[in-house]
């Protein structure tokens, strides 16, 4: 034991505390083993407890022909088919099962005439699927697995941020960390480590995405060695607010559009009729917010740039029972009563469909004793999520992420723990305290927001995506000559001296990724390839660490077997 | 463009200062913005949490000209203009650093109460007019406004006696649940020490989730205790009540 540092021994460390590492972590817990649980952030406010719309579970409560074919059948549509086919038909199985288990753990749905739990239309869904608690469903999913953690007997520790995974030969051997309030390092051995640490939505000014959303558990798995998957594939979700600046990017959930919302423009035209006249509103999240984008670029938009959605139409009393945060959020911050008036709304970066590539069984990444479970995972998705499959991927893979994580852990001896990583590590997250006169790091993080808003977003070109790797690499030897004042005790600077890399590092994921795709196809739209490639159709594209460059490479999709063929030929 | 001053506390638990800090106001800006600009212009090393920016993870809570709020919904707009504006942190708990305190208190008297535990042989039939009541107390954001104003904890200090009005939110959440089969009214009355609300409502009129504390989770949860044990507050209110009343 050294004075440097504290050390802690758990069989399944889980990095994040939203709903996939809770998920994993009472799972883990059921099979016997000891669990850590480290996240940034308090227990109970991860990005989770955000989730407003629902979670998509083919429970059939509403619509009695839904079932895990539609389900599946619409995951893979919507994901333009470059999903992980085994991944989206497990979720579409599993995900009725992990809802009514959250029901028996607590949670409280709103419900059906009949006393079940009621479900929504969402976009991209064909039945009504997704079970909802008004518009606050994460909250719920969040308070009720992490009631359920704390009394099982998980250790947590919070406002804990994980720097480094440690590695012993090939494979994962825990992860370095320091505590927020201090400063002070922490060592975690470990035989699995379960990466649950969400997106990467921080790269990019206009967000949905809180402080957390800076990629991390990519950026450090990437670094240990594991492959990335997929990384140019970034959701912009449609509806995020537009005035006034302040709230610019917060999301206005799709729930508002599940209940009847009507999206229109500056002339008052129901504009979805032209892009996709038989879904409209509840068209997929990628053609909503190129939609949008594209009336307000051709000079259809509101005064602030952006489209109205407008659910004034319905009852006022209705509007409050089934949005109620959303509309306060308008009345407190834009002043709008939303039962009267119509909302601006205007895309907004909200979710990395790519992230750490996975075995679709297991959650087990390729560097061995590694995992990763919900929004740091790639392969649910493929090339656009569906609203409401993450909170369902969330429990389903955060399930199987923690139960294998056990199970490996039972199968493999302790690792040993290599003093100089720890070392090296530490004097990494405090090179910013060494240097004197260097940049703000907050001013190397807002520039790089500029770069990936204007040259990596909606709509891409070559010319762009390669003066953005241009000016990447300045921004890396920036981040690499930024400091900090103060001390080591809760200081913001320093934290963001530590995840710029992180940051960095997958947007440069994402850049490089996206560059070589050379088509369109869900999220990721090419102006200098407008059409989907069927050759491309057939490829993942896979990211590595090969040495201190970034490897990449195309990997062909698995052969889809006939009985999943058949399901999605089946239409209905 | 405008500008505004604040007057951040910064400091730790040995102590601190207010320090002056200008900000240029943009419209519909609210506290957390300015704190944002704040370190990213001026001060790298505030301490501040926040997660959502839209009052929905309850991480932001700090006192803003002396009103305990969540810095994220409250718009500079809403305050006087051209008078510096006061941000310091919760006062009823031990200061980290800056506006960040050391809330873990609370999660220590959360884990003393037990979870939902559903009734043996529950059927999971029940319909919206059984959680229509129960779902209010499931909002709570955990912000804890609420604790901090609460006078049991602020100005007495019965941290050991007292659960604080957030945690009778949450025994509320769990006993009115319509599948759940544990009483937790000995545990209310001894540990959590709901006796010791005099029924100020000073936490209701924080709540920023509208949760009616006092009315809808104190009082009925006092009730079970009355039947069950002796409440003398209650019983005065309850007179006053019934008097009126009848
Ligand atoms: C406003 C909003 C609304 C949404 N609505 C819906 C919806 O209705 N339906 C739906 O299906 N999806 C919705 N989503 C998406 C969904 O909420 C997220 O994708 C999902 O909650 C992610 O969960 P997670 O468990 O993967 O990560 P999170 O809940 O984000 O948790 C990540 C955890 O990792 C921790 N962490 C990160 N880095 C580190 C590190 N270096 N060290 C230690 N810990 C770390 C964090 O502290 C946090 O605890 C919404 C998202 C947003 C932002
Ligand atoms: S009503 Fe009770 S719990 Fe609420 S502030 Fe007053 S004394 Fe505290
Ligand atoms: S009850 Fe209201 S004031 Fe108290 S913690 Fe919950 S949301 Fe905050
Ligand atoms: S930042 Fe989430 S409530 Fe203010």
């Amino acid at each position: 034991m050294s004075d440097r540092f504290e050390t802690h021994e758990h069989d399944v460390l889980v990095v994040g505390a939203g709903g996939a590492g809770l998920r994993a972590a009472i799972e883990a817990l059921g099979q016997g083993a000891s669990v850590g649980v480290v996240s940034k952030s308090l227990l109970g406010k991860a990005h989770t407890v955000m989730a407003e719309g629902g979670i998509a579970a083919a429970m059939a409560n509403v619509d009695s022909a839904d079932g895990w074919k539609p389900h599946f059948r619409d995951t893979m549509r919507g994901g333009k088919m470059l999903n992980n086919w085994r991944m989206a038909q497990l979720h579409a199985q599993e995900a009725p099962e992990r809802v009514k288990e959250l029901e028996q753990w607590g949670a409280l749905f709103d419900r059906t005439e009949d006393g079940r739990i009621l479900q929504r239309a969402f976009g991209g869904h064909t039945f009504r699927r997704l079970c909802h608690v008004g518009d606050r469903t994460g909250l719920e999913m969040i308070r009720t697995l992490q009631d359920r953690g704390v009394h099982m007997g998980f250790d947590v520790y919070m406002e804990c941020t994980i720097v480094r995974l440690l590695t012993d030969g090939e494979r994962c051997a825990g992860a370095l960390a320091y505590w927020r309030e201090t400063g002070r390092f922490v060592v975690f051995k470990a035989k699995s480590v379960v990466m649950a640490t969400g997106g990467i939505g921080k790269a990019w000014p206009i967000t949905s995405n809180s402080w957390e959303y800076t990629g991390d558990g990519m950026a450090l798995a990437y670094e240990a060695g594991a492959e990335l998957m997929d990384m140019e594939f970034v959701q912009f979700h449609p509806t995020g607010m537009v005035w006034p600046p302040g709230v610019q990017g917060i999301l206005v959930t799709e729930a508002v559009r599940g209940e009847g919302g009507i999206l229109r423009n500056k002339n008052g035209e129901r504009f979805m009729e032209r892009y996709d006249p038989k879904r409209m509103e509840l068209s997929t999240r990628d053609v909503v917010a190129r939609s949008i984008y594209t009336e307000v670029k051709e000079g259809r938009g509101t005064e602030h740039g952006g489209a109205y959605l407008d659910i004034s139409h319905k009852p006022a009393e209705y509007v409050k029972k089934k949005l109620p945060s959303m509309y306060h959020q308008f009345k407190e911050l834009a002043d709008v009563d939303i039962t009267k008036g119509a909302m601006e709304v205007g895309p907004t970066l909200h979710y990395m469909m790519g992230g750490i590539r996975v075995e679709a069984e297991t959650a087990q990444s390729s560097l061995p004793g590694l995992f990763a479970a919900g929004e740091a995972a790639a392969g649910l998705h493929g090339a656009n999520r569906l609203g409401g499959n993450s909170l369902s991927d969330l429990l389903v893979f955060g399930r199987r992420a923690g139960l294998a994580a056990a199970q490996h852990a039972k199968e493999t001896p302790a690792p040993n723990l290599d003093e100089g990583q720890i070392t090296s590590g530490e004097s990494e997250a405090l090179s910013a305290f060494q240097r004197q006169g260097g940049e703000n790091p907050y001013a190397v993080h807002r520039d790089l927001q500029k770069v990936m808003q204007n040259l990596v977003g909606i709509f891409r070109i070559r010319e762009d995506m390669e003066k953005a790797l241009v000016e990447l690499a300045k921004l890396k030897e920036r981040a690499a000559h930024t400091s900090i004042e103060g001390s080591r005790m809760f200081n913001p600077g320093w934290h963001m001296s530590i995840e710029l890399k992180s940051m960095l590092t997958v947007s440069e994921a994402v850049t490089r990724s996206a560059l070589m795709r050379e088509e369109s196809r869900g999220a990721h739209s090419r102006i200098d390839f407008p059409e989907l490639s069927p050759e491309w159709g057939t490829k993942n594209s896979i990211i590595w660490r090969d040495g201190s460059a970034m490897g990449l490479r195309q990997d062909k999709l698995a052969e889809m077997p006939a009985e999943l063929k058949q399901v999605l030929a089946e239409d209905k | 463009m405008a500008e505004a001053l604040l007057k951040v506390f910064r400091g730790n638990k040995d102590g601190g200062q207010s320090v002056e800090f200008k900000v240029p106001v943009a419209p519909g800006m609210v506290v957390l913005d300015a704190l944002h600009y704040i370190q990213g212009h001026l001060a790298p090393d505030l301490a501040v949490r926040w997660n959502c920016k839209a009052g929905k993870c309850g991480s932001c809570s700090a006192e803003v000209n002396g009103r305990p709020r969540l810095t994220c919904k409250t718009r500079m707009d809403s305050l006087p203009q051209n008078e510096p504006i006061t941000v310091i942190p919760l006062k009823t708990f031990p200061v980290i650093k800056d506006l960040v305190t050391d809330v873990s208190w609370n999660y220590k008297v959360n884990k003393k109460i037990p979870p939902f535990t559903p009734k043996p042989g529950a059927s999971w039939k029940f319909y919206q007019d059984d959680v229509d009541r129960v779902q209010e107390f499931r909002k709570c954001i955990e912000c804890f406004l609420c604790q901090n104003v609460c006078h049991v904890l602020r100005d007495h200090d019965k941290y050991d006696q007292f659960g604080g009005p957030r945690f009778f939110v949450r025994v509320a959440g769990l006993d009115m649940h319509p599948m759940d089969g544990v009483s937790r009214t000995k545990l209310l009355k001894n540990d959590l020490g709901i006796g010791l609300c005099n029924i100020t409502k000073c936490c209701t009129e924080v709540c920023p989730e509208d949760i009616h504390i006092t009315d809808n989770a104190i009082i009925p949860l006092k009730e079970r205790v009355v039947d069950e044990f002796y409440d003398p507050v209650l019983w005065i209110v309850r007179e006053i009540r019934g008097a009126r009343e009848t």
